[in-house]
């Protein structure tokens, strides 16, 4: 299941820093959905992958093993801010297209280099 | 416990929801309630100051709960002062924003901007690096809004690249703390300082990894060379205030930087060594010399500041890279003065392109501008503290970072590239000034009757705010002594991180049940 997981979070990862690389907005925008994607399921394996158990310890012994649940809250936590972020980037791409016509990413209308 | 520590976040969180519900179309009331809330700010931050000055670190727990479990808040000298410096910078950017009627150009300008305080203020406080993670989150996405104010289509071209690069950073961010809480299993700073000097130093590789992307998450925030890319295009096509504000922002990267690496992952910690201190310097060192080469490259007078901001921002990780308490007390004199004297600079090239009209911010020479006299003082008193050049503050400042790199190995190459691009910079700067503001005069009489009309916008308010902005780069001159004294006192506290995880792992009652 380890190897399963870890290629997911690879394939997501490698996909979406293609998109990323693209020059128009709307696969850049892809691109970074899915490295958002990518980041959620990582950190939700950085409590170990526990299958079937409660994300609380129940006995006080401490014997019975259980999932970690602080990383689920970091992944609310992080699901919450991609999913804002992204509507605010996709926002902003569209009037950008929309004022200017181009959906390039790049910005090269004065000419400029370096327009990282 | 004192509860004033978590009022520079609550205070513009508030603030910024009110003007959003009740005042916003009211700009009026939003300048005058914004402004007030800045004032404020800076009263609480002076009092944080003061109370932090005798060397005590104040812990509080969000919640009450105890601190590793719990968020806390840490108010230190270091976070003290940055919380200072922010609000002295806000107070001005916000003066300049009304002077000049930029917050009038879009919707909800003294709302974004108090976010963005509420972010930034944050950040500098909190003793959880997740929590950090959701400051830096909190000021971004208040910059984003900021950044498209008053749109175009340039600015929002130049913003869908700004918001795309700073989402990838927080993705990076995201990875490096899923990977330090893998092994460390906690966030909490001063808890992963005791985990990572607890970890068996033959299985390192893992919080190696996090601690180097760590870095680089950083590093974007603080314009490193191989991430500054998006930081010419950013700056130069926001609205000038927000640029200046700005200028507090890539100094959160340097202050984090600062907190985790001498917290965290500091000189003790010797399972970390080699894998970010060999390449810190020479990016830092790069990054001095591209921003000052583009400093005399630029075209216009924005990507001179921005250059500029990225120039001073190497001086500053130079000194920073060096991490010794010497070095980090210049490191903080300088982040002082360059937060400032990059933020005038920002506000002379707005001044300059508002009265030059359309196409005006290209540095060539055109008509003089009215009020020409005014604004080229301005722009040659923050071009010299920007330069380095006495008697301004940045020269004590490059002053102390070349006397803290005078005994470490690669001295010569240090002091070589930052003494040779100073150089370059005050060329930059002098060929800038003299062709935007001394050359007109001789084709002034070409032709005489399409001289400029005098500005609508830009009255006394923003001239007394752009002077109200260099007036802390000359006391810094003038009080260089005392404010040195100061930070050395924030270097050797920074240095000394035991007060520090005492003072919030201390009341932790619930490890002895654990124990057992």
């Amino acid at each position: 299941m380890e190897l399963l997981v870890a290629s997911a979070i690879g394939l997501l990862t490698a996909a979406g820093v293609y998109l990323v690389l693209r020059q128009r907005t709307f696969p850049v925008i892809i691109g970074v959905s899915l490295l958002t994607y990518a980041v959620n399921v990582f950190l939700f394996t950085t409590g170990r992958l526990a299958i079937n158990l409660p994300p609380v310890l129940q006995d006080k012994s401490g014997a019975g093993t259980y999932t970690d649940p602080l990383p689920q809250a970091l992944v609310l936590t992080a699901i919450v801010i991609s999913f804002g972020m992204t509507a605010v980037v996709v926002m902003i791409a569209l009037s950008a297209y929309l004022s200017s016509d181009s959906d390039r990413i790049d910005t090269d209308a004065r000419g400029e280099e370096d327009g990282a | 416990m004192s509860h004033w520590i978590i009022a520079p976040v609550i205070l513009p969180a508030l603030l910024a929801a009110v003007t959003m519900l009740a005042f916003r179309h009211h700009i009026l009331l939003q300048r005058v309630f914004s402004t007030a809330g800045t004032v404020l700010l800076l009263a609480i931050a002076l009092g944080l100051a003061v109370s932090a000055a005798g060397g005590t670190v104040t812990v509080y727990d969000l919640g009450n709960w105890p601190a590793p479990f719990g968020i806390v808040l840490v108010l230190d000298r270091l976070s003290a002062l940055m919380v200072l410096l922010t609000a002295a910078l806000a107070l001005g950017v916000q003066l300049y924003a009304i002077g000049s009627g930029w917050d009038e150009r879009g919707k909800h300008f003294h709302a974004l901007f108090q976010f963005q305080l509420m972010g930034v203020c944050g950040a500098f406080l909190t003793g959880d690096a997740f929590n950090l993670f959701v400051f830096f989150e909190v000021l971004l996405i208040a910059s984003y809004g900021l950044m498209i104010h008053g749109g175009g289509p340039r600015r929002l071209r130049a913003g869908t690249q700004y918001v795309v690069y700073n989402l990838l950073g927080s993705t990076l961010f995201l990875f490096a703390l899923g990977t330090i809480y893998a092994v460390t299993g906690t966030l909490n700073m001063a808890d992963l300082a005791v985990k990572v000097g607890e970890l068996p130093a033959d299985d390192t590789a893992l919080i190696r990894v996090g601690a180097v992307l760590l870095l680089l998450v950083f590093a974007v925030k603080a314009a490193l060379l191989p991430l500054h890319f998006w930081l010419p295009e950013s700056y130069a096509n926001a609205p000038a205030p927000v640029a200046a504000l700005f200028a507090i922002m890539t100094k959160v990267g340097a202050y984090a930087i600062l907190r985790m690496y001498t917290l965290v992952f500091g000189p003790e910690a010797g399972i970390v060594a080699g894998s970010f201190d060999a390449w810190l310097m020479p990016a830092a060192l790069l990054t001095v010399a591209v921003g000052m080469i583009g400093i005399l490259g630029a075209r216009d007078l924005g990507r001179l500041t921005a250059y500029a901001a990225i120039g001073s921002m190497g001086t500053l990780l130079v000194a920073v890279a060096l991490f010794a308490p010497g070095a980090t007390t210049a490191a903080l004199y300088y982040m002082i003065h360059s937060t400032f004297a990059t933020a005038a600079l920002f506000l002379v090239a707005d001044m300059v392109m508002e009265r030059r009209g359309a196409d005006g911010v290209e540095i060539r020479a055109a008509q003089p501008i009215p009020q020409n006299g005014l604004i080229a003082s301005i722009f040659f008193i923050s071009a010299i503290a920007m330069a380095g050049m006495p008697p301004l503050s940045g020269f004590i400042g490059k002053l102390l970072v070349l006397d803290a790199a005078r005994d470490v190995p690669g001295a010569t190459t240090i002091w070589a590239v930052i003494l040779v691009t100073s150089l370059i910079a005050i060329v930059g700067l002098a060929r800038a000034g003299s062709t935007v503001f001394w050359k007109g005069y001789g084709i002034v009489t070409d032709e005489t009757d399409t001289a400029p009309a005098a500005p609508t916008r830009g009255g006394g308010l923003a001239f007394v705010a752009a002077f109200g902005l260099l007036a802390p780069l000359v006391g810094m001159t003038l009080a260089a002594g005392p404010v040195t004294a100061y930070l050395d006192a924030t270097a050797a506290q920074l240095y000394a991180p035991d007060a520090y995880l005492d003072a919030v792992l201390s009341g932790t009652p619930v490890k002895a049940e654990e124990a057992q």
